[in-house]
């Protein structure tokens, strides 16, 4: 009992964190030029951070909607592996199958292998999932309304807040020398094409340039 | 247009984390797809906060933003919380506007 009391502490705090996380989403979006319906459809179905900024910075940054869109699926692939990791874990079925991969993300995954009980680690999934998916719609919502009040972003700086919120994102899968270089590479690959090609095409050669990398590495 | 695209990759995403629970293991076990996948996101993060910062459209550009971006990293550095790295980045823009730098 008290191992489940910790869990749901750990899971309110992780939810209280990202709400926060996606407010800014919800302002950023907003910015983007997305409408607060589209907004909610994203965080409600798509449901998973990165993605979310991803598409959101590609259109606010005038790259188009669909490199936006295929940008965020190839950072959403992550999200198979851990549901793989999950399954035999989760031993889901029937109708909770569904509704447990909507909840396949980065901290509902740490919370549930952190456990050495599979009972606990199924329930520190559910709990993170449901908490977080509540209050990440609800930070969505209150940061979309708030900026639709709002008739130029840049007064505020939201521009620059979207590749601070990446920058935070990426920061932790830095600890290597190999990921640091990949990220400069890809930075200057970005910038260097930017000039000479149609807007969000240098994102999809970086992914092309790094699958490849990844693919042919031994 | 925007609709379409919103829809399509809001589904494609939940369509990666179903097809984790639904296909078969070995599907998805390849050591070298796995780590592959690992990449993607370093790359496409790199490239974002690239353009972000440094580009209007397509054209390249310095100005406010690169402080920000700085700023970020300091507040990064100093392991600072999610939002209060974007708010640092985010004021700092908006303050250096204001004094029309």
């Amino acid at each position: 009992m008290t191992a489940n009391r910790a869990i749901v502490r750990d899971a309110l705090g992780i939810a209280v964190a990202s709400g926060a996380y996606a407010i800014a989403f919800g302002a950023i979006s907003t910015a983007a030029g997305l409408s607060l319906p589209q907004t909610m459809v994203m965080s409600a179905v798509m449901f998973t951070g990165a993605s979310q900024f991803a598409m959101v910075g590609v259109i606010g940054a005038g790259g188009g909607v669909w490199p936006g869109a295929l940008t965020a699926v190839l950072l959403g692939t992550r999200n198979a592996f851990y549901s793989l990791r999950l399954a035999s874990l989760l031993q889901a079925r029937g109708w909770s199958r569904p509704l447990a991969a909507q909840f396949v993300l980065d901290e509902t995954t740490a919370m549930a292998i952190a456990r050495d009980d599979p009972r606990l680690g199924r329930f520190a999934f559910w709990a993170t999932g449901a908490a977080l998916f509540t209050c990440w719609n609800a930070g969505t919502f209150i940061g979309a309304l708030a900026t639709q009040a709002i008739s130029d972003p840049r007064v505020l700086g939201l521009d620059a807040a979207i590749p601070a919120a990446f920058l935070a994102l990426l920061a932790p899968r830095l600890r290597a020398r190999e990921p640091l270089a990949i990220a400069v590479c890809a930075a200057i690959v970005a910038l260097a094409l930017l000039p000479f090609v149609p807007a969000g095409v240098p994102l999809l050669v970086v992914a092309a340039l790094v699958g490849l990398f990844g693919m042919l590495r031994r | 247009m925007t609709w379409t695209a919103v829809i399509v990759a809001s589904v494609a995403c939940y369509g990666l984390k179903l097809a984790g629970l639904a296909l078969p293991g070995r599907w998805l076990e390849n050591a070298r797809a796995q780590r592959t996948v690992q990449l993607i996101p370093i790359a496409l993060l790199a490239a974002l906060i690239a353009s972000g910062t440094f580009a209007t459209g397509r054209h390249l550009v310095l100005d406010v933003r690169v402080v920000a971006l700085g700023v970020a990293v300091v507040a990064v550095l100093l392991r600072a919380p999610f939002l209060v790295v974007v708010a640092a980045a985010a004021a700092t823009a908006a303050l250096l506007r204001l004094v029309h730098l």
